[in-house]
């Protein structure tokens, strides 16, 4: 990251974790250089925040900022992209992103009981992340592995042919 | 190449890569709309076929075509109204309105919207769908722009206005469905965002979503109160457009009848903007002649204009050295207002109501600015716009055609042709070129018109031999091309001695406070053209001959660029993008 920072005028009292994610983020954008082609730079603007929300856990308005930008597009045009996808959030989650699949596939094979099983152990809504800060839950649409239906993630890990039955277990291993 | 083509069985010849739309406008043949937006002198166009209002039938096409975006093709047959076309634009329209509220007699774009005239002009009387309504709150928290997001239609054209042409950036589509809203990010209220309230958004917006902060009434209650002093000023652009909002031609100047509108409704002097801009031209000039003699902080760029100036502070903060000094002419005028013209009359500078009538959204934001009060005391009171004045003037019943012509108060109504062109594009730069011209050479010019700078493109560039001198100027209208104008001057690429900066495309006579326009862009032309009418039309036509502002010297400020002057005619910049903590 360039010592003059883009986007707020604290970068100096910035503590170094956070430093090191935006010099990440940073580096990331330059290999693909965005400035070859201006005119085709919004094409890189999800793959950016994709990698920006795996590295900050979410899309805080500074991050947004950056990365509109480094890309040369307005800050309103990025919460725009960020508030149509559902995958992508611009407030803080849990440590644990649990998303229940409810595409079409595990919908029918019984998704919402599934979902209906982690709102009541963990007594937060669709959207919600608990008190403790430790457990996102969410809802997406088709991650592509319908073969598995019900599918549900946590973080970046697939549980297939998921039950209601099967939910105490997933929390367990969370806690470990 | 050229391509052949039928509408409603009539032959009709276009450029290849034209639009349905565009070879049934040949024709005469009306398609109606409602997204589309397109302003050719301003090489802007909205085309999102969002709204589906213009389908029409193609041969051998199975579904229905939206005319706005479909390009011609050689052989092509189309029908505007067959049944298929009526039927899925009624119910387009019938689906549109289930969402829209009905309130439309309290709608600030009552009789001026594009979606009520639709309505009518497809003689729908019932409304089919009984839809869920949006409800979102009303964002007031700025003192220029009004937004109503229950009314919106998502069009987006306003985005393509904030975005594509003003390259402002704080307007976008956020979220998806039914709950799709265009707002600034993190849906934030617009008082804290980047917008400049230039209102370019609200006039491209078709409904009721985008109006300015109405403060007609507050002008009322000063009007009615007798301890008050209630002094008007009506910007240059105002005049050759406030007659469109009483039937007049377009181009009409009505100067005349506004002055007799004006104190019909009981103000008790009205004065002009225009005796303030040839104040501006005295200070602006001062300062260019000075920086160029001295050859520092080149280009010296206008500062008139408070929506550009707001988009410098955020967008070049780097730069903000560059732009004049000298406030704007609405500015120069309230302080001017409250302090010699308050001793001249002998009335406390707090009973005094200074009312700007402007043709700009801006200018409310910009009388608010927290530099311009002295000891307390706005410079500025209370900024209404072009229409809210017209708007005014029903509500008193004047029938504003048959009034006779009235002329201004003294001495702040005295003012030159150099002051009236400042409501196009260009004027400021011309006016400055005409004193600067005289005042380097030492005697009266007679070759004042500067024809290089008018005109309602987007960038000009003149170069003006005066004395020994030779002047390389530059005028730019529109933030977009502000910004690629800064960005050369960045990068080291131009090289000007003054430049000269609208917000709006072509300048006030298109401000976001003018009557709508709807995007006939003829009668931009016809407003330009009428100013520069006016100019010529009037006896003295140079800043500095104007023999008020020749006064208020010797009595009051002393020379161009005094103490005094700097106190109260000059002002300072923010950086807005790194803001203190």
């Amino acid at each position: 990251m360039s010592d003059q920072c883009c986007c707020c005028s604290d970068c100096g009292a910035m503590p170094p974790e956070l430093k090191r994610k935006f010099d990440e983020l940073d580096r990331y954008i330059a290999e693909l250089h965005p400035d070859d082609n201006p005119d085709r730079s919004r094409g890189f603007l999800i793959q950016i925040l994709h990698r920006a929300q795996g590295l900050f856990g979410y899309l805080p308005e500074d991050v947004q900022k950056f990365v509109a930008a480094r890309l040369k597009l307005s800050p309103a045009e990025v919460y725009g992209v960020i508030s149509f996808y559902s995958y992508f959030t611009d407030k803080p989650v849990g440590r644990y992103k649990i998303n229940v699949c409810t595409g079409t596939a595990c919908f029918v094979k019984g998704a919402s009981k599934v979902l209906d099983e982690f709102k009541r152990r963990l007594n937060i809504k669709e959207g919600e992340t608990t008190e403790d800060g430790k457990f996102f839950l969410g809802a997406l649409r088709c991650v592509g592995a319908c073969s598995l239906a019900p599918v549900v993630m946590v973080n970046d890990k697939v549980y297939g042919n998921m039950t209601a039955e099967k939910v105490a277990d997933i929390l367990k291993e969370c806690a470990e | 190449m050229n391509v052949n083509l039928k509408i409603n069985d009539r032959p009709v010849t276009v450029e290849a890569g034209s639009t349905i739309l565009e070879a049934a406008e040949k024709l005469d043949i009306k398609i109606p709309t409602l997204c589309h937006f397109k302003m050719d002198c301003f090489h802007m166009e909205h085309r999102s076929a969002s709204c589906r209002i213009c389908v029409v039938e193609v041969k051998g096409r199975p579904n229905l075509a939206p005319a706005c975006s479909t390009p011609v093709m050689e052989g092509m047959e189309v029908k505007t109204n067959t049944l298929r076309a009526i039927n899925a634009r009624r119910t387009i329209l019938d689906l549109l309105l289930s969402d829209h509220p009905k309130d439309c007699l309290t709608c600030p774009k009552n009789l001026n919207c594009q979606l009520q005239e639709l309505a009518q002009e497809m003689g729908l009387h019932h409304l089919l769908f009984k839809g869920e309504q949006s409800t979102y709150n009303k964002d007031l928290s700025s003192n220029a722009i009004a937004r109503d997001l229950d009314k919106c239609i998502m069009c987006r054209r306003c985005e393509t206005a904030c975005n594509s042409v003003q390259t402002v950036g704080v307007l976008s589509g956020v979220g998806r469905g039914f709950k799709a809203v265009v707002a600034p990010a993190g849906l934030r209220p617009l008082a804290e965002t980047e917008c400049v309230f230039c209102g370019q958004c609200v006039q491209a917006c078709p409904v009721g979503a985008l109006s300015e902060i109405d403060y007609k009434y507050p002008v009322w209650r000063a009007l009615n109160d007798p301890g008050k002093t209630v002094v008007v000023q009506t910007a240059p652009a105002v005049r050759v457009a406030i007659g469109e909002s009483f039937g007049l031609e377009p181009g009409s100047i009505s100067t005349g009848k506004m002055v007799a509108a004006l104190r019909m409704l009981g103000f008790d002097k009205v004065f002009d903007t225009d005796f303030a801009a040839d104040l501006t031209i005295m200070e602006e000039t001062t300062e260019l002649i000075e920086r160029v003699k001295n050859n520092r902080d080149l280009p010296i760029l206008t500062s008139c204009c408070p929506g550009w100036v707001k988009f410098l502070e955020h967008q070049f903060p780097e730069l903000i050295y560059m732009p004049s000094t000298a406030k704007s002419p609405q500015q120069m005028f309230g302080a001017i207002t409250k302090s010699y013209y308050a001793q001249k009359i002998g009335v406390a500078p707090e009973n005094i109501v200074v009312v700007s009538v402007m043709p700009c959204l801006a200018k409310k934001y910009e009388a608010s600015r927290e530099e311009f009060s002295r000891n307390g005391v706005r410079d500025v009171d209370i900024v209404i716009s072009t229409r809210e004045l017209a708007d005014m003037i029903r509500e008193a019943g004047i029938q504003f055609d048959q009034l006779d012509e009235e002329t201004y108060d003294s001495p702040l109504g005295e003012s030159t042709g150099a002051a009236v062109i400042f409501g196009a594009t260009g004027g400021v730069l011309e006016a400055a070129l005409r004193t600067a011209a005289d005042w380097i050479a030492g005697e009266d010019l007679q070759e004042i018109d500067f024809k290089a700078v008018r005109g309602l493109e987007g960038i000009k560039e003149a170069t003006v031999k005066v004395g020994g001198l030779e002047l390389k100027a530059a005028v730019c209208s529109g933030l977009g091309n502000a910004r690629k104008l800064l960005e050369k001057i960045k990068r080291g690429e131009a090289n000007y001695h003054a430049i000269e900066i609208m917000a709006c495309p072509g300048g006030c006579l298109n401000g976001g406070g003018q009557p709508y326009h709807h995007g006939d862009t003829t009668i931009l032309e016809k407003r330009m053209e009428a100013l520069y009418r006016a100019d010529a039309g009037l006896p003295i036509r140079k800043s500095h001959q104007n023999p008020s502002i020749q006064k208020l010297y010797e009595e009051f400020l002393g020379e161009p660029g005094s103490h005094c002057a700097h106190t109260l005619l000059h002002t300072t910049y923010i950086d807005r993008k790194h803001p203190k903590k």
